[in-house]
């Protein structure tokens, strides 16, 4: 048997017949490779270079993160949530305390309300800067948008060390509230970096948008129709990149996200461009909400001193928490027993849920498609396997 | 004044002075042999110092483009950072894949690199400069070009990988593709000039009206010749954006996944040496070759001149790389076949209706025209079947 031959029968696929077969190729792009993001592995058949079957292996970085909290006090799998999603732990930590206040009855004080927004939409803005860099880089840009990205990145990275002590673990948020209040100056250096935030927008867009190869090279590729973002549980950016008009700010009116003026860019065509402008735009909506959210925010406590943050037993029940995180529904489903730990802990990752339909945007497209593809879908191993 | 004059004469071809009193203490019978030996050294020296310089000022370049430093710690501003390149490129372990075809696998490089060099032969470098003036001097730079495509092909069958035959196949298919607009552009110089001897073409440029010269860029069909000769030459050396065998991103390093230590470097140095030589025939066919811009500028030596031209060049593609994302395979082809070819064999056209008419200012509009109009229809024409758009994008409320 050729090595075409036993490589399509370990994908299970149809032989059309025998002279076909060897002109296939087995390719096993990944765990070790430059643009999967990690060590995520494509098991694809080409034919030429045109993908006929492509198959997703995870679980290179399965951790047991689930069990593990399980055995764990509440408080104590926080730092644990920093984790999963490593770009943006803020809001894991913001979902995660959210399922917990939800299955304590924990009420959250306004001013460490309006600091979650704030952390949140500060982590949605470097989140989906860099996923542009790195979508570019997969485009073979060689660096150029990557470096710009992170050099914005890295000025929010330092509001996020100068409020909770870690640049990228963050485990800032707690039931009930926030670790520890805004440092003097703070919020004027925030203010000053939201501010300049736009001008670094109109200069990656100017970069971007209008290139010919760039629009080449997404523009009705990867296309994913409403029916199928929507049968598939897809969200985020990218359900929103296909026209499904569902923003979880939006839609269970969370936190204060009431109090802001925002909107919800919606794409029409679902393909990478697509993806990639609604995230472009996303984050100008961001801004707004940043700059309303640091013209408002009251003096207060951070916390009620009452709360008890750990050691505590809520009542037999369940609760999920959910929220709008950067890459989609990050949501954390809890049932407790009345004991200190969670007896049943499930994460909801964004990245895994959309991931699902890889092969269905690969088929029939070409290698160099299936990178773009899978960089326009914005998965963090470190969520996807957990 | 003639004493200067005769300086400036004499720093002009120092080169060439030097090597013939070197060569009078032979016997003549051996002259011609070390003469050629002595230009090989020369050559292999000027240009793999000239690729190491290159390494840096890319990796220099390309930093400064994307707001870091680049390399900094080795010697003076990381200026010795090429050689710790080397050093660590002989000293790392050499890998060959269990089954690979060893000897192919070992010539792959070494082909690689013979044939980027043996271009040079034909290349004026500075007046007097070449090695051979060969009277097919352009056809045999082409054949020899072409040597490249096998090392490729070499390279990426005998590694026995797959990613090295996706490279492999996507190198071949472009490199073929890429040398049919690549010798038509270079056409129309053989048919301006008449001759396929580079010395002659080159002579032919270094002649002035009043301050400005006469290089063949500076005519409708020379410029077209010559954007559409380094469009072709950008693909045929595999830069960005049509760095597709070795697109990092997808197929991890193209046909040299499978090389490691000094073979690797060998690959990295091949590619350089015929990006260099692909960008020497540029100068030499349309811009000038080794004569000076201006003509009071002539008493600057003349190999001054030619290595300027060419580090213009290697920044220009330094810049795109650090602009311009990559093509997609087929966007290559179509590209290459539907926009470089039709505009290429319009340019021979073109050249043929300049050749015939009187020079004057008629003959200026209706070659422009004749090139730039069909180069406008064509280009809006094949963005309109691709129905490209900047979208616009509604909001929820």
């Amino acid at each position: 048997m050729s090595t075409a031959t036993l490589a399509a029968a370990s994908l299970n696929l149809e032989p059309a017949n025998e002279s076909g077969m060897d002109q296939l190729l087995e390719i096993a792009m990944g765990p070790q490779h430059p643009s999967t993001h990690g060590v995520f592995r494509m098991n694809v058949v080409l034919d030429g270079e045109r993908v006929v079957r492509l198959k997703p292996v995870f679980g290179y970085l399965h951790r047991n993160h689930e069990k593990i909290a399980e055995n764990e006090t509440y408080l104590g799998s926080m730092p644990y949530t920093d984790r999963l999603d490593y770009m943006c732990p803020l809001t894991n930590n913001w979902a995660y305390a959210l399922a917990v206040e939800k299955l304590a009855g924990i009420q959250v004080p306004e001013r460490a309300e309006y600091l979650r927004v704030i952390t949140g939409e500060l982590t949605r803005l470097q989140n989906h800067t860099c996923l542009i860099g790195f979508l570019m880089q997969d485009m073979g840009a060689s660096g150029t948008p990557l470096m710009y990205a992170f050099r914005q990145r890295e000025i929010i990275l330092d509001l996020f060390e100068a409020l909770t002590g870690a640049r990228m673990m963050c485990n800032y948020m707690r039931f009930g509230g926030c670790r520890v209040d805004l440092p003097a100056g703070w919020l004027d250096q925030a203010k000053k970096v939201v501010a300049g935030f736009p001008r670094f927008l109109d200069e990656y867009e100017s970069l971007l948008v209008s290139n010919e190869i760039l629009m080449d090279r997404t523009q009705d590729v990867g296309v994913l129709s409403k029916e199928l973002a929507i049968s598939a549980g897809i969200s985020g950016p990218m359900a929103r990149a296909s026209g499904v008009d569902y923003d979880i700010r939006k839609v269970d009116h969370y936190s204060i996200y009431d109090r802001f003026a925002f909107r919800v860019p919606l794409g029409s065509h679902g393909d990478v461009y697509d993806r990639f402008m609604i995230r472009l735009l996303e984050m100008r909506e961001s801004v707004n909400i940043l700059q309303q959210a640091m013209r408002d925010i009251p003096e207060g406590p951070i916390v009620d001193p009452k709360t008890k943050i750990r050691g505590f037993r809520p009542k037999p029940g369940e609760a999920y928490g959910r929220i709008e995180g950067p890459k989609g529904e990050l949501g954390f489903y809890l049932v407790s027993d009345g004991s200190p730990n969670p007896y049943r802990y499930r994460v909801r990752p964004p990245s895994l849920i959309n991931l699902t339909i890889l092969e269905d945007l690969c088929l029939g497209r070409n290698v160099a498609d299936i990178v773009v593809i899978l960089g326009s879908i914005d998965i963090v191993m470190g969520e996807v396997d957990r | 004044m003639t004493h200067l004059a005769l300086m400036t004469q004499h720093l002009d071809q120092i080169f060439v002075l030097t090597s013939h009193w070197l060569l009078s203490y032979l016997p003549i019978a051996l002259q011609p042999l070390c003469s050629a030996i002595l230009s090989v050294a020369a050559i292999i020296i000027a240009f793999a110092t000239l690729f190491a310089l290159t390494t840096l000022l890319e990796r220099k370049g390309l930093g400064r483009m994307q707001n870091r430093y680049g390399p900094n710690r080795v010697g003076p501003c990381g200026l010795f950072q090429p050689l710790a390149d080397g050093v660590k490129s002989l000293t790392k372990e050499d890998i060959v894949p269990i089954r690979a075809d060893r000897a192919v696998h070992f010539m792959a490089p070494v082909l690689l690199v013979a044939a980027s060099f043996m271009g040079y032969a034909v290349l004026p470098i500075g007046r007097n400069m070449v090695m051979v003036d060969m009277n097919a001097g352009v056809l045999f730079f082409f054949a020899i070009g072409s040597l490249m495509e096998l090392a490729v092909f070499m390279a990426g069958w005998s590694s026995r990988s797959k990613y090295s035959l996706l490279g492999a196949m996507r190198a071949i298919a472009q490199m073929i593709s890429y040398e049919v607009p690549l010798v038509l552009a270079s056409v129309v110089v053989l048919m301006q000039a008449g001759s396929l001897s580079t010395v002659a073409i080159v002579n032919m440029q270094a002649t002035y009206s009043g301050i400005w010269p006469h290089w063949f860029v500076f005519t409708p069909w020379g410029f077209a010749g010559f954007a559409l000769f380094m469009i072709a030459a950008t693909a045929e050396s595999n830069r960005s954006p049509f760095d597709l065998p070795e697109g990092e991103s997808e197929i991890i390093a193209g046909y040299y996944t499978e090389y490691s230590g000094f073979k690797f470097a060998l690959f990295f140095l091949g590619e350089y040496i015929g990006m260099f030589a692909t960008s020497g025939m540029a100068i030499t066919l349309f811009l000038g070759g080794w004569s000076a811009p201006f003509s009071f500028l002539t008493w600057i030596p003349s190999y001054f001149w030619f290595f300027a031209k060419l580090l213009t060049i290697i920044s220009v593609f330094i810049w795109i790389r650090g602009t311009l994302p990559r093509l997609r395979m087929d966007q290559l082809m179509n590209l290459a076949w539907q926009f470089m070819l039709p505009m290429t064999l319009l340019n021979l056209l073109t050249t043929g209706i300049w050749h015939f008419m009187l020079p004057g200012f008629l003959r200026w509009i209706v070659c422009s025209t004749m090139v730039i109009v069909p180069c406008i229809l064509l280009g809006s024409g094949l963005k309109y079947k691709k129905k490209f758009q900047i979208r616009t994008y509604h909001f929820s409320q």
